[in-house]
């Protein structure tokens, strides 16, 4: 059993706004899932199966949110792994649409930290009764320092640089310039990110991604459904899901999940790294990108630095054309969660709808590989690989 | 320039059943580690089941308490005082997260040799389990 070629993304759609004041985060939702629909050419009532996280409202959030649109489904999916939980959407969706549970499967991620006020160096509250916390919360984890723990340890023990680091963020700038939605649209150089003000060594501002108010919508489908409508055809071929932790404290913060999750994908896909014409890759941070790289296989364990050094990474001009949009170091990170923008980014290389500066020639394999959690404590890496028909 | 370690308001943390022998120690001054009677291994956090072979054979022992720096970062925004978090490996083999204290956070290399401190939580009272820190031996 596999799902390759089992389901179609059929619609994509990122939401324009950036600060959304006057709206509310269910509003998003549903703006999202209309602004998908309408991609596809399918209406609201053809829905029969809804995805959501975290990041959507309320406790029974897809219960909630089910209600709040006025759908009528019979598959439900509230699996959240944080940013990646989207990737992992898709591939459950593609699973159900091949079990026969549903046909049209709505995804959607919505939020707005922006005008919340949500930003990585605060301390992340926890609820009671998760058992780790009494081990963590005090010594004052945040998401930055969180993952500057994973680039201190990838530099001590590969010599990886924070120029090598910038030019991650100055690839997907180069990207950026080209997106009017994106909040940052500067082109950057690694001197001006390495001259950035330092939030947790070795991360600076600029190895951080933004916090914007957004969200996006994705539509998987059944193939007979894909066929009967006008948009090119997005096959989803390989998935891969890998959670993460610290084991019992065999700690290792230069490994991600994407080392399992990507195999699992390709394997089920039948193709290589060296297939791959487009990779949208989670870029929480800089060090973010550069370990999921060398995870995935775009090049050995500790020669990721080297691997994103001298625009290697932009389009046009490097081996792996990656985050297109400007990424979440540049676009947009809706919700403090990137994972449905990679994908949607993946989607329009593969339909030749990137913008032309960036659009990548004859996309046929393209990746999106998403990380949700934390480098410096839990996360899980979703893999996923999609295919022009 | 230096970033000379300043004590920080630190959260209590939260005692659940499972571990109040690990608290109780800290408020003695003792780090206590998990050790798996079934398979040999150490463990960090503190489970009742072993992580590895899921035993319930688990056993408090006492920490050396002292380490070596794993990786660590010094936050220097968002914050009223700049701290240093760390994972710290233990010579009995666990990596645990933690703090690096008393001393030039600058100055703080991965590699270094680090032994135990505990800092006060809470309102500083001590009604509250003071947490394991570490300090560059
Ligand atoms: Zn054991």
């Amino acid at each position: 059993m596999t799902i390759k070629g089992k389901a179609y993304i059929a619609g994509a759609f990122e939401h324009p706004t950036r600060k959304a004041d006057d709206k509310s985060v269910a509003l998003l939702h549903a703006e999202c899932a209309k602004g998908a629909l309408e991609d596809a050419g399918l209406s609201i009532r053809d829905v029969d199966g809804y995805f959501c996280a975290g990041d959507a409202p309320g406790v029974m959030n897809t219960v909630g949110m089910v209600d709040y649109m006025g759908l009528n489904v019979r598959h439900i999916d509230s699996t959240d792994t944080g940013g990646s939980s989207y990737m992992v959407h898709v591939a459950h969706a593609a699973e159900a649409i091949a079990a026969g549970k549903c046909n049209v499967a709505l995804i959607t991620l919505a939020g707005r930290p922006r005008s919340e006020g949500h930003s990585g160096a605060a301390p992340r509250m926890f609820p009671p009764n998760i058992p780790e916390v009494p081990f963590e919360a005090p010594y004052g984890p945040n998401t930055v320092n969180m993952y500057a723990m994973a680039a201190m340890r990838h530099m001590a023990l590969y010599g990886t640089t924070s120029e090598q680091l910038a030019w991650v963020k100055v690839a997907a700038s180069h990207h950026a310039q080209y997106n009017e939605h994106a909040m940052l649209r500067e082109v950057v150089t690694v001197e001006e990110v390495v001259g950035s003000p330092m939030i947790a060594d070795p991360l600076h501002r600029m190895d951080c991604c933004v916090v914007s108010d957004g969200g996006g919508a994705l539509i998987v489908v059944k193939p007979e459904i894909a066929r009967s409508l006008k948009r090119p055809l997005v096959k989803v071929i390989g998935a891969g899901q890998a959670p993460r932790g610290q084991n019992g404290g065999k700690v290792d913060l230069t490994v991600t999940g994407a080392a399992w999750s990507g195999p699992r994908a390709f394997e089920e896909a039948g193709v290589k790294p060296s297939d791959i014409k487009y990779a949208s890759i989670y870029d929480s941070f800089t060090i973010t990108v550069l370990l999921q790289l060398e995870d995935l296989g775009f090049c050995k364990k500790g020669e990721g630095g080297k691997f994103v050094s001298d625009g290697n990474l932009i389009s046009g001009i490097g081996k792996l054309p990656f985050n297109t949009d400007g990424g979440g170091l540049c676009n947009n990170h809706p919700s403090n969660r990137g994972g449905i923008t990679k994908i949607i980014e993946a989607v329009r290389q593969l339909r030749g709808e990137a913008h032309p500066k960036v659009q990548v020639k004859n996309c046929d394999i393209a990746l999106a590989q998403g990380t949700g959690g934390s480098l410096g404590t839990r996360h899980c890496s979703a893999t996923l690989i999609m295919e022009r028909e | 320039m230096a970033t000379q370690y300043q004590d920080r308001k630190i959260s209590a943390p939260a005692v659940y059943p499972e571990n109040k022998p690990y608290w109780e120690a800290a408020a003695k001054g003792q780090l206590l580690v998990k050790k798996c009677k079934a398979c040999g291994e150490y463990h960090h956090y503190p489970r009742s089941l072993c992580p590895y072979c899921f035993s319930d054979q688990t056993e408090w022992t006492v920490a050396k308490g002292t380490g070596t720096v794993y990786t660590y970062s010094v936050l220097r925004r968002g914050s009223p005082t700049p701290y240093a978090i760390a994972y710290v490996t233990l010579d009995e083999g666990p990596s645990m997260m933690t703090n690096i204290v008393d001393c030039d956070l600058d100055t703080i290399k991965v590699g270094q040799k680090v032994q135990v401190v505990f800092k006060p939580t809470g309102d500083g009272s001590g009604a509250t389990p003071p947490m394991p820190m570490f300090k560059p031996v």
